[in-house]
């Protein structure tokens, strides 16, 4: 398979371009925020990309669904990244549904999320640094389970209908084996949820569980062996934030570019100096080497490929390293201007840093290549 | 099975009964490499079997036509070819400035003549090739060469004299380019060819930083070149010249491909060692090496789909500066870390364990890629003019 876009891809990327920078332009992220939007996005733009069908990119057919693949759902993601377009699209139709995937829930959940009722949300991270840790205890009580613990960062965590939630059935904290996925109603008792605005202007919660009962029908797979759909939720999750992040890289660095296109000092367009001149080219290489990294994720995940477990975290990291210098480049060569909350540059950089972390940093990712490589 | 898969596994099986044990093994100095020629006497014999039996198929040069010595294979044939090489560890069968540079501007610009006389030759590797573009004056300001080519009748009159001219000493011919209209910068200079035996050409090689001596002065003294050899009109080399460089900078960018995670991974195995969990015990030189390491499988995505694209003939036309500043970028980078996870190991520079300083010699060779084929600085100015649109 060549290592671009096909004719399909890129026509849905021209539909998704269109239909993003319509409906969601960084002035729909700008309006949400200033008049204090409690929900971190817009439930009438999500419906909207129920309508275009984005929402079943990656259910299959046979459950209503496109069934396309990781590619396809990265243009989309692409798009709102550019766009910085508040929307649960990763967190829901990419993570979740990943996760969901051939399971006894998927039944459950699918149609919500195709006809763009259902939000899930991810609780997966309980520290600052995203970690592949799960400390949050799943009890055996009755018929179900008993779940007691806290998670952070869970994005939409306040308002979402589904929790996706990584507990521990057994084993300790830092084992790979116990662990539990499960789906839990977002009214569950005993569950709260304290959402944060975060510097991005998008909102995460942190989520207490005391004792919250779910039925035994809550697991998604099997018990004790959450790894496997969860590892599929992250590595979606991952490749599908790299692709955003691709976004924002991409549209900070054509905003920039255009600005020197346009800016004069001196008498003269700031465009036509060498030092700027290099600074845009390497940061164009960059972008570039990102990009690439990114396709080859969604090809081999696409594709089933064993390799792809490594690319995900290759393209996690090469899109963290190249979309922070895009913003920083992005915000240094606007000057001054760059500096106001009036110019959109600085939305690109805080998108980035929040993105970034999400679903584990640059250092997060080149520590797992190197164990992986056995080092 | 698809055509494509059949092909694969004939592939597989004849590589598997051609290819001889020792050309499946890395090639680890310059005598390991095979640069073909007149005098093959340099050659060991498995390096002559596995040239002349991939050279019989064609597939020193797998995707030009089978008149001129090439393969015929399609762009997906000459990938599959490629794997399944690489997946026997199969070295190059030649090395060739011919295969890389001069092939591509024949199969474009060279007449039908031209192209029978030289493309077989240089398939079979029994010519070597080197390029004459830099002059003492006229290095990143290429344009400004001054080696004359006076017009005498059925030949041109070649004075003057080209610097950095890589193995000249011990190449067969030459791709020259010459002023032939003085009036013009870029407009008056032409492409041509000439056997380096001709009279009035001489060569001295240019000892560098690594103790080698790869590259060469070369003089040009009243040498009669043919007119035959002209490739593309006169006064318009510049053109094939520009085509040239788009494929040496492509193959430049190669070397940062050579990826070379695992060595830094041994070398630095060797001088640290690894912690109570099996990690290597200097954090930060872990740290460096990992994150090279995500660049260095990042660029071989980068490489690999600028190649599909270039196939598919939607690449953009100065996507080679890009691929060729990145790459000699990242393979200088390489170089740093290999030194420093060699630690004092890496610095001897004579001794048998060093293998003659191969390490240290390997990484002041890399200096050179930043500046060769046009420097970084040009890369960068190419690529923000010509695809970034930047004024001025």
């Amino acid at each position: 398979m060549p290592l671009f876009l096909n004719d399909e891809q890129t026509m849905l990327r021209d539909t998704a371009r269109d239909f993003v920078s319509e409906n969601a332009p960084v002035a729909h992220l700008r309006r949400l925020r200033d008049s204090d939007d409690k929900t971190g996005f817009d439930r009438a733009l999500w419906k909207q990309f129920a309508e275009m069908g984005f929402t079943g990119i990656l259910i299959r057919e046979d459950a209503g669904g496109l069934g396309l693949g990781h590619v396809e759902a990265g243009v989309v993601l692409e798009e709102i990244g550019r766009n910085l377009s508040p929307s649960p699209f990763l967190t829901t139709a990419v993570a979740a549904v990943a996760a969901l995937h051939n399971t006894a829930q998927a039944e459950r959940w699918f149609p919500g999320i195709l006809s763009g009722e259902t939000v899930a949300a991810l609780a997966i991270d309980e520290g600052a640094k995203h970690r592949d840790r799960v400390a949050l205890r799943a009890e055996r009580a009755g018929n179900g389970f008993r779940l007691s613990g806290a998670k952070q960062f869970v994005t939409h965590g306040h308002v979402a209908d589904l929790l996706i939630v990584a507990a521990r059935t057994g084993g300790s904290d830092d084992e790979a084996e116990g662990v539990t996925l499960f789906a839990v109603p977002a009214d569950a008792a005993g569950l709260t949820a304290t959402p944060e605005r975060l510097a991005d202007s998008s909102v995460a919660a942190r989520l207490t569980f005391e004792g919250v009962a779910v039925d035994a029908d809550a697991v998604i797979g099997e018990v004790d062996a959450g790894r496997g759909p969860l590892d599929r939720l992250l590595r979606a999750g991952r490749t599908g934030a790299s692709a955003e992040l691709l976004g924002v890289g991409g549209g900070a660095m054509d905003m920039t570019v255009a600005y020197l296109k346009q800016r004069k000092q001196f008498g003269t367009l700031i465009g036509s100096f060498q030092a700027l001149q290099h600074r845009a080219a390497h940061l164009y290489a960059e972008m570039e080497v990102a990009r690439a990294a990114v396709l080859k994720a969604q090809q081999l995940l696409d594709a089933g490929d064993a390799a792809a477990d490594q690319a995900v975290s290759v393209a996690k990291a090469m899109t963290g390293l190249a979309t922070t210098l895009s913003v920083q480049e992005g915000i240094q060569m606007h000057g001054g201007i760059g500096m106001t909350d009036e110019y959109d540059i600085g939305f690109f950089m805080k998108r980035a840093r929040v993105l970034a972390e999400m679903f584990g940093d640059t250092n997060f990712h080149a520590d797992r290549v190197a164990r992986g490589r056995g080092y | 099975m698809s055509d494509l898969d059949t092909f694969r596994s004939e592939t597989r099986a004849w590589l598997e009964e051609n290819c001889p044990p020792e050309m499946r093994a890395p090639i680890v100095s310059e005598k390991d490499v095979v640069w073909g020629g007149r005098d093959q006497s340099r050659l060991t014999a498995p390096q002559k079997i596995w040239l002349d039996r991939m050279a019989a198929r064609g597939w020193t040069v797998p995707d030009w036509p089978t008149d001129y010595g090439g393969g015929g294979l399609s762009a997906a044939e000459t990938k599959v070819l490629r794997e399944e090489m690489a997946r026997i560890k199969a070295r190059n069968p030649l090395n060739s400035f011919g295969i890389s540079m001069l092939g591509p501007a024949l199969l474009k610009y060279g007449t039908e003549a031209q192209k029978l006389e030289h493309l077989p030759k240089i398939a079979r590797g029994e010519i070597r090739w080197c390029q004459g573009y830099s002059e003492p004056n006229a290095g990143s300001d290429l344009a400004s060469l001054a080696t004359s080519a006076e017009d005498a009748g059925d030949h041109f009159v070649v004075n003057g004299q080209k610097v950095w001219t890589s193995y000249a000493d011990q190449a067969d011919w030459i791709f020259c380019l010459v002023r032939t209209d003085k009036t013009t910068k870029q407009g008056g200079i032409s492409f041509v060819l000439f056997d380096m035996a001709s009279p009035g050409v001489s060569t001295k090689p240019i000892l560098l930083i690594s103790g080698y001596s790869p590259f060469c002065e070369t003089f040009f003294d009243d040498v009669k070149v043919p007119k035959a050899n002209l490739v593309g009109e006169l006064n318009k080399g510049w053109d094939v010249a520009k085509y040239l460089l788009g494929h040496e900078r492509e193959m430049i960018s190669g070397m940062g491909l050579s990826g070379g995670g695992d060595a830094l991974v041994e070398g630095a195995l060797a001088t640290v060692g690894v912690d109570a969990e099996g990690r290597l015990a200097d954090p930060l030189l872990r740290a460096k090496i990992a994150l090279y390491e995500v660049r260095a499988l990042a660029f071989a995505a980068q490489s690999e789909r600028f190649i599909d694209e270039l196939k598919a003939g939607h690449a953009h036309p100065a996507q080679p500066s890009m691929m060729k500043y990145y790459g000699t970028e990242l393979n200088k980078a390489r170089h740093e870390l290999a030194m420093a996870a060699g630690g004092s190991d890496a610095v001897e520079w004579e001794s048998e364990r060093s293998g003659g300083g191969r390490a240290a010699r390997a990484w002041l060779r890399t200096k050179a890629n930043s500046i060769e084929g046009g420097t970084s600085e040009i890369q960068l100015n190419i690529v923000a003019k010509r695809i970034l649109e930047l004024p001025g």
